[in-house]
C-alpha cells in the first residue's frame, strides 16, 4: 500500500457517460489483483476533499485501467485529466476476487458501470477457466462491452439483448450449467447484488460480489464503509478492509 | 542550527507536538504500513468504551464542501478485547500512546480509565466528552459543564497519568468548559470535537447519513477551531491541543499561534497518510526560518 503518482497516458470516451483512463504505473500495474481498488485524489485542492474509490479496471506490464462513468464532480474533473497530467493513487486496496479456486466455468455478471473490474477478471482468466459474462443496463447506451469475452445482454427496457434484468437472464440460463462446476462474479448495484445473492444461495452456486460503498480512507481507519455481516452480528465488516469482494454467504446487503 | 520540537503535557513529554487524531487512524496497524509511527508526536487511539460498540448503520460518512460528516457511532472492540488484541501491537509501536475513551456514565469514564491505567504502554488518556454521534452521553456529558467536571475529577482520582478532557464545539461557551477541566485536574484540553452538521438529497429528500446528523470535520470547520483555541488561550491557563481541519504544516503552526501547545491531525490523514511527517518537517523548517530555537517559543504569540 503506497501513494503513486500515475501520469495519465490516455482518457477515452468509450459509452455515452463511460470513460477508460490509462495511467503508467509498473508499480501498481504489478502489485496488484482483479477487483481490487485504488483511492483517488483528482485534485490537488480540497475539491474534492477525499479521494474516490475506483476498482482497477485492468493492467499491462507498465499501464492501469480505470473505467467510469461521470456521476459528480470527483469523475467529471477524472474524466476531464489531458494525457500527461498526473493522477494521486493510493493503491493496493482491498481483497480481489478469489480467481483460482476449483471449478470450470468463471460466470461474470455485471450491472451498469459494475463491468469495470471484469475487463481485468477476463485476461486473468483467460485459457484457465471457461468464461461466460452476463452484461445488464437499464438500457442499450448503459450496457458496457469493453474487455469481455463470450457475453449476453440484458436491459431493462429491451433496447439491446434480454428484455430484463441481468439476474433474471441468468436464471433463463441456470439449466444450461453443472451448477457445481461454475462460480459466480458479480458487480454492480446493490438491488442487482441481492437478487444475485438470493439467487446463488437458493440454488446453492459458489459466488462472490464485489459491493460498492462510500468510503473516505479505503484502507480501514476511518470505519466509514461498514456492511452487514452474515457470522458476527456484534460487529461490521469494512467494504474497504474485509472486502469488497465478498462471498455471496458472509454478507447482508 | 537545531530546532527543539518537544512538548510537555502533564507527565507527558512529547517529541514533537503533532499526534494523530482519535477515530482518524483506527489503532495504528493501518497506518503504519505508511510511516514510521515513532516519528509522530503521539497517538490518540480510536475511543474505546467499556462494552463493545458496533457503531452506526451505513451510510456513515458523506462529503460536504471543504469537508467530510461522520456519523461512525463509537464503533469499538471493548476494552477488554482492546487490552487482548491491540495493545500487543501497540507495545511494538514505538510512539507514545495516548488513549481515548468514551462512555455513556461517568462509571464507564472511571472504569474503562482504571482498568487502562494498569497497561504501561498506554501513557495518557484523552477523554471524550464530546461525540456528537451517540444517543447516550456524548454530547449530553459535553453540553453539560457540571458533568465534565464530574467526569474530570473522578478520572483523575484513578489515575496519575497525562488526562487530557476533549471539548466539543457544541456549546455557547468553550471557555467554561476548559475552566472546569483545569479546576477538576485536567493537564490538557483538546479542541475541538466535530461540529454537529447534516446533508440531504434534494431528491430523495433523505439525509445522506443514516444517522441523520454527523459530526462535520476537515478544512472546513478549521477557522472554528482556531477561534476555539484562541478563545480557550486568552481565558484559561491549561495547555490546549488545537484540532479541526489541520492539513498541513501552515494550518499546524497556525493553532500554535493560536495558543495551541500541541496539535492533531484528523480527517487529512485519510487523504494523506502521510501527512504528520510532512507537518512535522513543515514546522521545523517554519521555526528555523523565523530563527526560533522551539516550538515552545511560539505558542501563543498572537499578535492582537
Amino acid at each position: 500500500m503506497n501513494i503513486y503518482k500515475a501520469p495519465v497516458v490516455s482518457n477515452q470516451k468509450i459509452g455515452k457517460l463511460t470513460y477508460l483512463l490509462k495511467a503508467y504505473s509498473p508499480e501498481i500495474a504489478n502489485n496488484i489483483s482483479p477487483a481490487q481498488f485504488c483511492n483517488i485524489k483528482v485534485s490537488e485542492s480540497d475539491f474534492p476533499l477525499l479521494r474516490r474509490p475506483f476498482s482497477i479496471c485492468d493492467v499491462d506490464d507498465k499501464h492501469i485501467y480505470f473505467m467510469f462513468d461521470i456521476h459528480g464532480e470527483g469523475t467529471r474533473m477524472l474524466a476531464a485529466k489531458n494525457e500527461g497530467e498526473k493522477i494521486d493513487v493510493l493503491s493496493p486496496l482491498g481483497k480481489g476476487y478469489a480467481l483460482d479456486d476449483d471449478y470450470d466455468t468463471a460466470v461474470l455478471i455485471a450491472g451498469g458501470i459494475g463491468a469495470a473490474p471484469f475487463p481485468f477478471v477476463t485476461n486473468y482468466l483467460k485459457g484457465k477457466k471457461e468464461i461466460l459474462s452476463f452484461i445488464g443496463g437499464r438500457s442499450e447506451e448503459n450496457i458496457i462491452t469493453y474487455g469481455f469475452e463470450n457475453y449476453v445482454i440484458a436491459t431493462d427496457d429491451g433496447s439491446s439483448g434480454f428484455h430484463g434484468n441481468v439476474i433474471e437472464l441468468f436464471k433463463s440460463r441456470l439449466n444450461s450449467f453443472q451448477k457445481e462446476r461454475i462460480k459466480v462474479f458479480g458487480c454492480g448495484p446493490n438491488p442487482m447484488l441481492r437478487a444475485l445473492k438470493k439467487l446463488c444461495i437458493g440454488e446453492n452456486i459458489n459466488a462472490e460480489i464485489s459491493v460498492e460503498c462510500a468510503m473516505a480512507c479505503g484502507f480501514g481507519i476511518c470505519q466509514g464503509c461498514p456492511v452487514e455481516n452474515t457470522e458476527e452480528h456484534e460487529k461490521y465488516s469494512l467494504v474497504c478492509q474485509d472486502g469488497p469482494v465478498f462471498n455471496v454467504k458472509d454478507v447482508i446487503i | 542550527m537545531s530546532v527543539d520540537l518537544s512538548i510537555e503535557i502533564g507527565k507527558l513529554s512529547l517529541k514533537n507536538p503533532v499526534m494523530l487524531a482519535s477515530g482518524t487512524v483506527g489503532y495504528g496497524n493501518e497506518i503504519s504500513e505508511f510511516m514510521d509511527l515513532s516519528k509522530i508526536g503521539a497517538i490518540v487511539t480510536k475511543s474505546v468504551s467499556l462494552k463493545p460498540r458496533k457503531g452506526n448503520p451505513p451510510q456513515r460518512i458523506v462529503e460536504t464542501p471543504s469537508g467530510m460528516l461522520n456519523a461512525i457511532g463509537l464503533a469499538n472492540v471493548g476494552v477488554e478485547e482492546f487490552v487482548k488484541s491491540k495493545i500487543p501491537f501497540l507495545e511494538k509501536v514505538n510512539s507514545t500512546l495516548i488513549c481515548n475513551i468514551a462512555a455513556s456514565t461517568i462509571e464507564e469514564y472511571v472504569e474503562c480509565t482504571r482498568i487502562l491505567h494498569s497497561e504501561e504502554c498506554i501513557k495518557g488518556f484523552e477523554i471524550n466528552v464530546s461525540c456528537p454521534n451517540v444517543k447516550e452521553g456524548g454530547l449530553v456529558f459535553g453540553n453539560d459543564s457540571s458533568a465534565v467536571g464530574r467526569i474530570t475529577e473522578k478520572v483523575r482520582a484513578v489515575t496519575d497519568k497525562t488526562v487530557i478532557i476533549k471539548l466539543s464545539p457544541n456549546t455557547a461557551s468553550i471557555t467554561e468548559f476548559a475552566k472546569v477541566a483545569k479546576q477538576e485536574g485536567a493537564d490538557a484540553v483538546s479542541a475541538i470535537n466535530t461540529m454537529v452538521g447534516t446533508s440531504f438529497d434534494i431528491y430523495s429528500r433523505k439525509p445522506k447519513i443514516k444517522n441523520i446528523t454527523g459530526g462535520l470535520s476537515g478544512p472546513a470547520i478549521k477557522p472554528v477551531a482556531l477561534a476555539k483555541v484562541l478563545e480557550i488561550s486568552r481565558n484559561v491557563d491549561i495547555p490546549i491541543i488545537g484540532i479541526g481541519g489541520i492539513m498541513n504544516w501552515k494550518d499546524a503552526v497556525e493553532f500554535t499561534i493560536c495558543g495551541a501547545t500541541g496539535i492533531q491531525l484528523g480527517t487529512v490523514n485519510f487523504i494523506n497518510p502521510f501527512a504528520a511527517l510532512e507537518v512535522i518537517e513543515g514546522m521545523e523548517r517554519y521555526l528555523k526560518e523565523m530563527k526560533l530555537g522551539s516550538i515552545e517559543e511560539l505558542v501563543g504569540t498572537y499578535q492582537l
